[in-house]
């Protein structure tokens, strides 16, 4: 079953409590055509494993990769996409959005 | 966040309570306000802003940049009835993210073979109802086609002001529906709010085409609150606006 994006935080509490380093990632804020709305999130956890979206796909590997430095480091991060990013053949968003994404550790 | 941030926060969803997750991005000081404690809060503009229009957001305040985390209950749909429409509709709903209960006291329809996983409650809407606990974040659809069953469920819903309310039945069905409801104490002011005939106007016919209809009608009703019916009077002044 597909995961929304208030179940997966059961999800995150439920890793967290298995002992497991959890991050979680949110959509703060939007510009333009973007695929998924402030409050959408991913949990993530140290090994990789991720629930949820922040896009459509786009750019959740990097927001995962981006999660093991915020889980092992506890300082969390912002991180901004869009297609005029310098990163846009790497990841961005073809709808021509942009997105603000918070990430931070479950302590 | 602090573990006990996020249970409380999942807490909260579980017990169907509005809130808002406060998050300063410059660092610390996270924190979670109840919808009933806005009032007393430092950002209660902001915070009030931001639920009323149900929309998560980045607001400057104190000189600090903060986010609002919106976070309501999920989304509930009751089906009155365990007719061939709701069996169709059940699973498309679920699909879509609502939590789906089916009511019907009439036991040979109300029978889980029916329904796969979805809950179903072989009970009269009185007497289900107040467990069930109808709130605004549950859409209610009266399928049943008897007014003993759905008049009872659309009544309860009204007065809980559900963010959908919609009943099958003909132009003709409903006026009756309308009377008996107006003797039962609800009024026009209320009883507009009653999507009828049911479900987005795509000629739908089999019960599985309904069944889109009508989640179509319920998932506009989520996104778009503001093209819902209008009680009669506001209708009138929408109309002198024009």
């Amino acid at each position: 079953m597909q995961a929304d994006d208030a179940a997966i935080l059961d999800q995150a509490e439920a890793w967290r409590r298995e002992g497991r380093g959890v991050a979680v990632a949110t959509v703060i804020e939007t510009w333009g055509s973007a695929p998924r709305p402030p409050g959408s999130r991913v949990v993530i956890d140290a090994d990789g494993h991720f629930l949820g979206s922040v896009s459509g796909g786009c750019v959740e590997g990097e927001v995962v990769s981006a999660a093991a430095d915020v889980i092992a480091s506890g300082v969390p991060c912002l991180l901004s996409f869009g297609v005029a990013d310098e990163t846009a053949w790497r990841v961005g968003l073809s709808c021509g959005g942009r997105i603000s994404v918070h990430v931070e550790r479950v302590d | 966040m602090h573990l006990d941030l996020l249970s409380a926060l999942n807490a909260a969803r579980a017990a169907r309570r509005a809130c808002v997750l406060v998050t300063p991005l410059d660092g610390a000081g996270q924190r979670l306000v109840a919808a009933e404690e806005i009032a007393h809060d430092p950002l209660a503009a902001e915070l009030a802003a931001a639920l009323g229009e149900r929309r998560s957001t980045v607001v400057e305040a104190q000189g600090r940049r903060i986010f609002l985390g919106v976070e309501l209950p999920p989304p509930r749909l009751l089906l009155v009835g365990a007719v061939h429409i709701s069996q169709a509709l059940a699973p498309m709903a679920a699909a879509a993210g609502f939590d789906v209960t089916v009511l019907d006291p009439r036991t040979a329809f109300a029978t889980a073979e029916r329904f796969g996983a979805v809950p179903v409650i072989a009970e009269w809407p009185d007497v289900a109802l107040p467990a069930y606990g109808l709130d605004p974040f549950t859409a209610v659809a009266a399928l049943t086609h008897d007014p003993r069953i759905d008049e009872p469920a659309l009544a309860a819903a009204l007065r809980a002001q559900c963010f959908y309310i919609g009943a099958l039945g003909s132009r003709r069905t409903h006026a009756q529906r309308l009377e008996r409801l107006e003797k039962a104490g609800i009024g026009p002011a209320l009883s507009a709010r009653i999507h009828a005939p049911i479900g987005m106007a795509i000629g739908a016919l089999s019960p599985a085409e309904i069944a889109v209809a009508v989640l179509a009608e319920v998932i506009a009703a989520r996104r778009l609150p503001a093209a819902q019916p209008k009680a009669p009077q506001e209708r009138s002044r929408a109309a002198a606006n024009t």
